[in-house]
């Protein structure tokens, strides 16, 4: 069994007992503990059930690279599935449920897949689930989607926190083990400012199992006295359980810090996600043990055998009473040596090795330890836990020569360099024979904005397993990144270190090595996505070559842990099945991130009210107490009506629309856009940006315009001012005003630079209200401060003034056809004036109104809108504007573009007006218009509605379209499918509903 | 993700700040030049593989605009300019050259 | 009349560190030639400071000048005077090509305040805030998350950043986050 031993483990305090659920049973561990530590040392050794076989699964290592051991950690609003257990910090109250199992993880009814895993090979669902096409909606689909898939997904908000944070550094190191202290010790000795960051609580990496003597003391001593000469450094930050996640272009790399996963319920964010920029990167990630491919390596309790020694010395945890050892490595001995101090039974080494010559197999011979050589593991037996295993030559097929009892096995098939980090923005790698592994090629790093290479592997991760190899190759990777970065670092010999000579390891990578099919059958790869040796032989015999398509096809390192454990493994299998070199095969390509990443850190702090800017108006805080329904216009909240109690928000908007007919309506307008140009070209510059003339515009007058792309397509309108003689106003939509500020900027930087002008963006700094109706100017007139008569201020025209004591612009220009004043307030002073409209227009009927009223008013008399009318294909000409294009310029945006061929056909779409034959029907917008046949024999759309109401004003259904030759078929009906069995007619009328000689307004 | 030094503000940001604006040294066609003028004024882009003169806005910070020298290959820059200018200027063929040997200026 | 308001009305936010509403500020948005002595004399003569070096401050928002761009500056002054010293500045120029407009109220202004408060920024300004490269009398035009912002170092440890009036109430609602107590992370000394 696994259990507590009796002493032992450093990362755990003894005298802090916690408690903990899994499964909902109450458990018992000590601070420090991992989740699986904790598990482990309650003799909980299955932990969940595999994704396609419902196989049982036990923890297999002790680290990230953990394939089986996912969980759902945490309940409600803090439930999180798909936590590896190895990395989850023990709290007090920690909620654990495994995954993969129904009805219970013992008794799981999935398991059966495994008993037909012979009709689920490799590509199995590309083969099967081809037809019929019916079947994939009612039963494959449905079937797969309750079999497959990992953990559930949390069902309610996430209750955490989350953020970003911005960070610069010369030296970035990543990984505390020996290598990134020490690189990261000669990076700030030499001055650089430097960030040391390691993923798991502590520092110390494998020194924390594996001791070293260094320069004649203990690694610990070292450790300590690194650990406390970087923190008395003021260039140095070290940060704790914060992974290395990305590597991107130009030295930018993201890193995941777990802030609060180790709380139980947190004041701090729960995640965030560093976006760090450095001048050089040192990747000191060391290296992960590889698993031995044998029959029944995936039984609970065979587990890497590092990771056997990492339960043993840093939590007191024995994986169980009796491990088997099997290894192709010196390594592994370790475990052995651990093992037996500790008190434990090891019955044998198995070394695939023709021999065992080195000092550790010497050690554990010394210390008793039954070795043999040549040997392998032919099967492992047990269900739910390791029971035996049969022993076998390993150059043979298996044949048992012996069965020795055990619970648990530790396997090592040697280490693999973590080049993740090195790989992901383009660095290269090389095949390293001797290792078996494939490390960095430092002569081809990822490159950065100078085209020099900015990562630095170090340490294990370049592939110096030997420690002392590793102390020298850190310390050179340090004072080069340090020099790299502008400083000079120190010189001198590096630390000795004092660790055992390891033999040749020998590759190793189906066991035995003449394996038949069965054996391939139960010896697994990617453990999480349960590919098997005989999967990735199927697939060459497919003709799978490409070890891209291999994985695709066999899913092999497409799990969460992205193949961490099983993709060296694997591409020697299919190596050796296309009987070509591993270096050939190659590796697939290393995606960031590392480990998986939450989402919430991927969003950040961008989540409910900021999620993403929202503008506000300086009347917004009155609407939203007035009853304003909101209506989201580009970033800006806009209200689309002003709800009144028991109103639907049709009939508010109609009252809107008749009482600003009749009475007097308030518009908050401040979101248009306002620019002010300014300078002795301003004219010249704006006849260029307006396809209409602007520069004869009379200064105290109003001009609208229209602004085309090179292409001559429509894309902003509004009315522009002219304020002085060098200076106008330019009103734009409301989501128009940043992109025409940086389109004019764009023009006079980049392309009209000798031009006299400048531009500023004023858009915030007035609030706007339009006062509109046939009593405006008797409120206006209440307020009082400026003649706003017809003679002092006439259509089209403005004034400087101020209204009831507030400076103000008050322009008269009308968007709905009705006596119109558009005022101009500075913005501190917008809520007052709203408030004196209000008082002073109270005799009057006064009412503010919504963007729905706008609209409907707007499209009464015709006025088109950008965004419903245009949509970046349409000229002004298609919506009879010609009046505002100018043919007197010899130059303008789009001008150039109005001559070509597709622009001046007869038969473009263009703006008609629609009257409905039953006026109580409204076409539903964007409703299309059909006419004959096309080339497929189906209805031809001629064009599609663009604007549709009900005009409470004309009692009718109102609506404009962009129609095939438009122009041309005024009185035509036209037929709009709306639905198969129905189709409304509609008569092409004058767009101009409304008070068609503008006769309202000019009074 | 770049990192670009804007040339008017001497600020270097990350490509966040920036907003891309295509290819430079576009010369504008407009009244009375011929079809395949303006089309290839319109639409027609070098996008080659390697070497390439694009135009960069710093958007959240000066909102001046600037030219860059770029690798769209490896994404090295070899350096950032005025947009004020038509022609590549010296220096920056210079920088080109020392880390590009083969590659000439388009004529 | 009526009494003008802030975008920010006032409002206040203590967490990690403290964010307040600077209140009325005046604001002009000067643009024109750096280089013609014209230009820097008429500047200096109304608002007391020289035309600042690329990305200088020179004061703070009670009263002082920032370069913005190399041909606009930013001019701080009480609220009420702006229209005054606007109208000043477009008389002294008078005669060059310039730009001159009051932009008091197209801007908030914050007051930020507390130990903390390089982190606070550090987790939306994608900008290096080492003491040591970014420090008093440097002005830092950048995006907060995903907001358009300049800020500058008023003391060691406060900091003042003008954002548009319109998002004033987001860019609130984002330090209610970013800075609720216990998101310390102590990187910035």
């Amino acid at each position: 069994m696994s259990t507590r031993l009796k002493s032992g483990g450093r990362l755990i305090d003894r005298s802090r007992k916690i408690g903990f659920t899994f499964n909902g049973k109450r458990l018992q561990g000590y601070e420090g503990d991992s989740l699986a530590a904790a598990l482990l040392a309650n003799d909980q050794v299955l932990m969940g059930r595999s994704f396609k076989y419902h196989r049982p699964r036990g923890v297999v290592a002790s680290g990230v690279e953990e394939p089986n051991a996912l969980m759902g950690i945490g309940k409600d609003h803090r439930f999180e599935p798909n936590q590896r257990a190895t990395l989850q910090e023990l709290y007090d109250g920690l909620v654990s449920e495994s995954q993969n199992h129904w009805p219970t993880l013992d008794a799981d009814i999935g398991a059966v897949n495994m008993l037909m895993s012979r009709f689920f090979p490799a590509g199995f669902y590309y083969k099967t689930f081809m037809a019929p096409r019916a079947a994939w909606k009612h039963l494959f689909e449905p079937v797969i989607r309750k079999a497959a898939g990992l953990g559930k997904a949390p069902e309610v908000a996430d209750a955490d926190r989350y953020e970003y944070f911005y960070a610069y550094t010369d030296v970035l190191v990543i990984g505390a083990g020996m290598a990134g202290l020490k690189a990261a010790r000669e990076a700030a000795e030499a001055g650089a400012r430097v960030l040391l960051i390691e993923q798991t609580a502590h520092i110390g990496g494998r020194l924390l199992t594996d001791p070293v003597e260094i320069d004649g003391q203990s690694s610990d001593a070292w450790l300590e006295a690194e650990r406390a000469a970087l923190a008395a450094m003021d260039n140095v930050t070290i940060r704790t359980r914060m992974m290395g996640a990305g590597v991107y272009d130009h030295g930018y790399i993201t890193a995941y810090e777990r802030v609060a996963d180790h709380v139980a319920a947190p004041d701090a964010p729960r995640h965030r996600l560093w976006r760090i920029r450095a001048d050089r990167v040192i990747t000191a990630t060391g290296a992960i043990e590889r698993p031995l491919s044998f029959a029944g390596n995936d039984v609970p309790g065979v587990m890497l055998a590092a990771a056997v020694r990492d339960y043993v010395a840093l939590w007191g945890v024995s994986p169980g009473d009796r491990t088997v050892i099997v290894t192709n490595n010196d390594d592994a001995y370790r475990t052995a040596i651990a093992l037996k101090q500790a008190g434990l039974e090891v019955p044998v080494i198995l070394d695939a090795r023709p021999a065992a010559i080195g000092a550790l197999p010497r050690q554990a011979r010394e210390l008793g330890i039954r070795v043999e050589v040549g040997k392998g593991i032919a099967s492992v037996k047990g269900g739910k836990r390791v029971k035996a295993v049969e022993i076998c030559a390993q150059a043979g097929e298996g044949s048992t020569l012996e069965t020795v009892e055990c619970d648990a096995v530790a396997m090592s098939g040697g280490w693999s360099p973590v080049v993740h980090l090195w790989s992901h923005c383009g660095g290269k790698l090389r095949w390293d024979d001797a290792m078996a592994h494939f490390a960095p090629d430092a002569d081809r790093p990822p490159t950065g904005h100078d085209g020099q290479g900015f990562v630095i592997a170090a340490g294990s991760a370049m592939g110096h397993l030997n420690a002392a190899a590793a102390m020298e190759d850190a310390q050179a990777a340090g004072r080069r990144a340090a020099a790299e970065a502008g400083f000079t670092p120190s010189e001198g010999a590096a630390p000795s270190v004092n660790v055992e000579d390891e033999e040749p390891l020998e590759a190793v990578w189906m066991m035995p090595a003449g394996a038949g099919p069965k054996l391939r059958a139960k010896a697994f790869l990617d453990y999480q996505n349960d590919v098997k040796v005989a999967d990735v032989h199927l697939a060459a015999q497919e003709g799978f070559e490409s070890v891209e398509h291999t994985k695709r096809y066999t899913t092999l390192g497409m799990a969460t842990d992205q193949g961490k454990l099983s993709n060296i493994n694997g591409l020697a299998v299919l190596a050796d099945s296309l009987g070509a070199p591993i270096p050939a095969v190659g590796t697939t390509t290393f995606r960031p991130p590392y480990v998986p990443i939450s989402m919430g850190s991927i969003a950040g702090e961008a989540r409910g009210a900021i999620f993403k800017p929202l503008r506000k108006t300086p009347m917004d805080a009155w609407h939203d107490a007035n009853g304003a329904h909101w209506e989201p216009v580009s970033d800006w909240r806009r209200p689309y009506t002003f709800l009144r109690s028991g109103e639907s928000v049709e009939q508010a908007v109609t009252r809107e629309i008749k009482n600003t007919r009749t009475n007097v309506g308030l518009l908050d307008a401040s979101t248009l856009g306002k620019i002010l140009v300014k300078g002795p070209d301003a004219g010249k510059f704006l006849d260029l940006i307006y396809t209409n003339m602007m520069s004869t515009l009379k200064v105290g007058r109003c001009r609208y315009g229209l602004m085309c792309t090179e292409n001559g397509f429509l894309f902003d309108d509004g009315v522009v001012v002219r304020t002085g003689e060098d200076e106008f106003l330019c009103h734009t939509t409301s989501g128009g005003s940043d992109g025409v500020h940086a389109w004019m900027e764009e023009w006079l930087q980049t392309e009209w630079w000798d031009m006299q002008v400048y531009t500023a963006n004023v858009t915030e700094q007035f609030a706007q209200v339009a006062v509109v109706g046939p009593k405006a100017r008797h409120v206006l007139e209440a307020l009082g401060g400026t003649d706003v008569s017809k003679e002092a201020l006439s259509f089209m025209g403005f004034i400087d003034g101020e209204l009831g004591g507030i400076p103000a612009r008050i322009h008269r220009i009308s968007f709905s056809g009705e006596l119109s004043y558009e005022i101009a307030v500075p913005a501190s002073y917008g809520q007052a004036f709203w408030d004196a409209l209000m008082k002073a227009g109270e005799p009057h009927g006064i009412m503010p109104y919504g963007t729905e009223a706008l609209h409907v008013m707007r499209a009464e008399k015709g006025f088109i809108m950008i965004g419903d009318e245009t949509d970046g294909t349409v000229t002004p000409h298609d919506l009879a504007l010609s009046w505002a294009v100018s043919k007197k310029k010899e130059d303008f945006i789009g001008k150039r573009a109005m001559e070509r061929a597709d622009l001046t056909r007869d038969n473009r779409k263009q703006l008609v007006g629609l009257a409905t034959e039953d006026p109580a029907t409204v076409l539903p917008d964007g409703a299309h218009a059909v006419e004959g046949k096309n080339v497929y024999g189906d209805p031809h759309t001629i064009g599609h509605v663009t604007s549709t109401y009900f005009s409470p004003t004309l009692e009718r259904s109102i609506a404009m379209a962009l129609i095939e030759g438009g122009s041309q078929r005024m009185g035509q009906t036209l037929s709009f499918p709306v639905s198969a069995d129905k189709t409304i007619k509609a008569t092409v009328v004058d767009p101009v509903f409304f008070d068609k000689d503008g006769e309202r307004q000019n009074v | 993700m770049l990192k670009l030094t804007c040339p008017n503000c001497g600020v270097t940001g990350e490509e966040t700040e920036f907003h891309p604006g295509g290819e430079a040294h576009l010369k504008r066609f407009g009244p009375g030049s011929s079809d395949d003028e303006f089309r290839d004024y319109l639409f027609q882009r070098v996008n080659p593989r390697g070497v390439h003169f694009e135009r960069w806005r710093h958007q959240y910070g000066c909102g001046k605009w600037f030219h860059a020298a770029r690798c769209t290959q490896t994404l090295e820059v070899f350096g950032t300019y005025t947009a004020q200018t038509s022609e590549i200027p010296q220096n920056i063929i210079d920088a080109i050259k020392s880390r590009r040997p083969d590659w000439e200026p388009e004529a | 009349m009526s009494d003008p308001v802030t975008g920010l009305k006032g409002a206040h936010f203590t967490g990690d560190i403290s964010v307040t509403d600077a209140g009325l500020i005046g604001m002009i948005s000067i643009r024109g030639d750096f280089n013609a002595p014209a230009f820097r004399n008429a500047v200096a003569a109304v608002t007391g400071h020289a035309v600042p070096e690329t990305r200088a401050i020179s004061g703070d928002a009670t009263g002082g000048l920032a370069w913005m761009s190399p041909d606009e500056l930013l001019y701080f002054c009480s609220y009420a005077e702006a229209p005054s010293k606007a109208d000043a500045l477009s008389d002294q120029l008078t005669g060059t090509h310039h730009m001159v407009a009051v932009i008091s109220d197209a801007r908030a202004v914050f007051r930020l305040s507390g130990a903390g408060v390089r982190d606070v920024l550090a987790k939306g300004a994608p900008v290096d805030l080492d003491p040591a490269r970014m420090g008093a009398g440097e002005i830092r035009r950048t995006r907060l998350g995903q907001v358009a912002v300049a800020f500058w170092f008023a003391e060691r440890d406060v900091v003042e950043l003008v954002c548009f009036r319109s998002v004033a109430g987001f860019v609130m609602d984002w330090f209610e986050v970013t800075a609720h107590a216990g998101s310390e992370v102590g990187f910035h000394g």
